[in-house]
């Protein structure tokens, strides 16, 4: 419990009285250091909103490169969205994302209590999911694997297969861990069973950590291409990330959607507003997740 | 083995007799599993998940000693001994992608195993929590971003219409596409893996320098000691558990080199330059249908890596750390 104690809690320079200033040359060639740091960190970013925004002549002028669109349109937006495969793909990317990190929610949260209270087997058992961390079948067992347990060519085999993830299994016991045992005690002698006591008492003490490992389990499945490529033979079922190695990374023309609308879009712009709409999700969480582990919250956890 | 257990069970009762209430009496396997039924019940779906995606999958590997036919299945298909392994070793495109596995991994651990360190004591230097936790919301990003996205953005970077060639060309440089060269493809995902994880990879150094006591500090300035000697002897040596455990993990790791990220970038380049161990199990297996020679591959790494962790293991014991596991 204590690793969710915030590292500088004051949020304000705490310089030790022992420490000595430092020369103007340090601190220069720090700024610099971390201004080169970020900069190359998001550049990138920058650099596939603006062309994801770019109209033909922005496009056209510097011989593709945009850093800034002087003609913004939404047209490439409009483009990807009007039906067809990238329409599709975000269905499909969001219905596993949503179910399967609801499914790895429930049954992490359950085997982590099980296996933070003393049971019968709970060293085995811990033993045999963590084991899990360090070795892995390998892709052709997976694949035979998947594929005698009849899940070939389904959406379950984006989701079964990477079910529970060892390392947010351990960072959720490790929390549980911490809740005083007395508390869960004095529950069970007011006639409360294990269920009981995980819904009302552990689950409403443990949101945060619940809330950062459901944001890494929902990540994982909106971030995974690799099964699908390896599990799903028919393209009309792929999630977006497949979508956007086909068409953006492998660079094939993408089949337009019905109507071609006026002004068509670039076809630079129309892959990078792909690429924009496989970040936004990630963008729209990452405040939520950094804001932990600027805080130390999974530290513990990785130590323990 | 009967009249072993006739005459153990009086012993027991009498023992229990003899010696009175004192000794609780302890439940047996089927009363403790009675009694944490219900837990028992909350971690079997994981239990079941692991045993069935993880250890069952290990049998598949029987078909390296078959000539595997995926309409006969395991029982159906014919053993054929060690054929699989010596047609494997005398297989050119192996060893290609062997080699350039290792000298992908000997890359990321001489260029990319450093660099969190460096970043993180860059980052422990930062007085001011403000700032520091600006960087910090920067630096960890990418690790978020799927490989499929940052290879698009290194394209977009670094491709044929990216800043980088356009500043070539304006320096009147050849124009290099970086992104399908082969011969600095080995370096290309090396500088990804930098600029994707090396933020993330600082968390970890990070709570390690948080957990030095700040009273060695003191002493040390007590005593004299400069910038440069605190940080070889206080800070350093207090990071240097960590830092052993992070290095067997990733030497254990050495036959397994980002299989996403080369995978996506493998046919821009070429196998001769862009294979590594795991696309090849990939391409020649799953796609091209060896199953037998493929499944011996996936053995051989298999073996070879758990043969790594447990000697980096080991090691770490030696020079007094502690390692993964004890």
């Amino acid at each position: 419990m204590s690793t969710t104690i915030d590292a500088g809690a004051g949020g304000q320079s705490e310089r030790p009285a022992w420490l000595e200033h430092e020369t103007f040359l340090q601190k220069a060639v720090k700024f610099i250091v971390f201004t080169v740091v970020v900069l190359a960190v998001l550049y990138p970013f920058v650099s596939v909103i603006a062309t994801s925004l770019a109209s033909e002549p922005d496009v056209i002028k510097n011989g593709g490169l945009v850093i800034w669109p002087e003609h913004p349109t939404l047209n490439s937006y409009r483009t990807i969205f009007a039906g067809g495969v990238v329409t599709r793909a975000i269905t499909v990317s969001v219905a596993i994302t949503v179910i399967g990190t609801l499914l790895s929610l429930a049954v992490t949260i359950m085997m982590a209590y099980g296996l933070s209270r003393k049971i019968w087997g709970s060293k085995f058992f811990l033993l045999l999911a963590l084991t899990t961390l360090l070795f892995t079948p390998g892709i052709i067992a997976n694949y035979l694997a998947v594929k005698q347990l009849g899940l070939l060519n389904t959406y379950a085999s984006l989701i079964l297969p990477v079910l529970i993830n060892a390392f947010n299994l351990v960072v959720l016991r490790q929390f549980f861990m911490g809740i005083p045992g007395e508390l869960l005690d004095s529950a069970k002698i007011d006639g409360a069973n294990d269920f009981d006591i995980l819904t009302r008492i552990v689950l409403p003490l443990s949101k945060a950590v619940v809330a950062v490992v459901a944001l890494f389990y929902a990540v994982g499945y909106w971030n995974n291409f690799f099964n699908a490529l390896l599990y799903l033979n028919d393209s009309s079922m792929w999630p977006l990330q497949l979508v956007l190695r086909l068409y953006v990374v492998q660079g094939a023309p993408l089949p337009s959607a019905g109507d071609v609308v006026e002004n068509a879009p670039p076809l630079q712009s129309i892959q990078m507003a792909v690429v924009v709409v496989a970040l936004i999700p990630i963008l729209c969480v990452y405040p939520f997740l950094q804001r932990y582990f600027t805080r130390g919250v999974l530290s513990g956890a990785i130590k323990g | 083995m009967s009249a072993v257990d006739v005459n153990r069970a009086p012993a027991t009762s009498l023992g229990r007799v003899g010696v009175g209430p004192a000794i609780k009496p302890r439940d047996s396997v089927w009363q403790r599993i009675w009694r944490d039924r219900l837990m028992l019940l909350f971690i079997a779906p994981g239990v079941i998940y692991f045993l069935l995606f993880h250890y069952l999958p290990l049998l598949g590997y029987i078909i390296a000693f078959q000539d595997y036919l995926p309409f006969l299945g395991f029982v159906d298909s014919p053993f054929v001994g060690f054929a699989n392994f010596q047609a494997m070793f005398s297989d050119g495109a192996f060893w290609q992608a062997f080699w350039n596995t290792i000298i992908i991994s000997l890359l990321q651990i001489v260029f990319y195993f450093p660099a969190p360190i460096c970043l993180a004591l860059l980052l422990h230097s930062v007085i001011s929590t403000n700032v520091r936790r600006i960087i910090q919301s920067v630096v960890y990003l990418p690790h978020f971003i799927s490989w499929v996205i940052v290879v698009s953005l290194w394209q977009q970077v670094l491709g044929g219409s990216g800043i980088f060639v356009h500043t070539l060309r304006d320096l009147g440089l050849p124009a290099v596409n970086v992104m399908t060269e082969p011969a600095i493809f080995k370096g290309l995902v090396t500088a990804q893996v930098i600029w994707k994880e090396t933020g993330w990879g600082t968390i970890i150094y990070l709570a390690a320098l948080l957990n030095i006591e700040a009273s060695l500090y003191e002493a040390a300035v007590v005593d004299g000691a400069g910038r440069w000697q605190r940080l070889w002897n206080i800070t350093l040596p207090g990071i240097l558990g960590v830092t052993m455990l992070l290095l067997i993990l990733r030497l254990g790791a050495v036959l397994s080199v980002g299989f996403e990220q080369i995978l996506l970038q493998r046919n821009a380049v070429g196998p001769a330059a862009g294979e590594v161990l795991d696309t090849y199990v990939y391409f020649k297996g799953i796609v091209g249908g060896q199953w037998g020679i493929t499944a011996a591959a996936g053995i051989i790494k298999g073996v070879l890596g758990t043969l790594m962790v447990i000697s980096a293991n080991k090691l770490a014991h030696r020079f007094g750390q502690e390692g993964v596991y004890s």
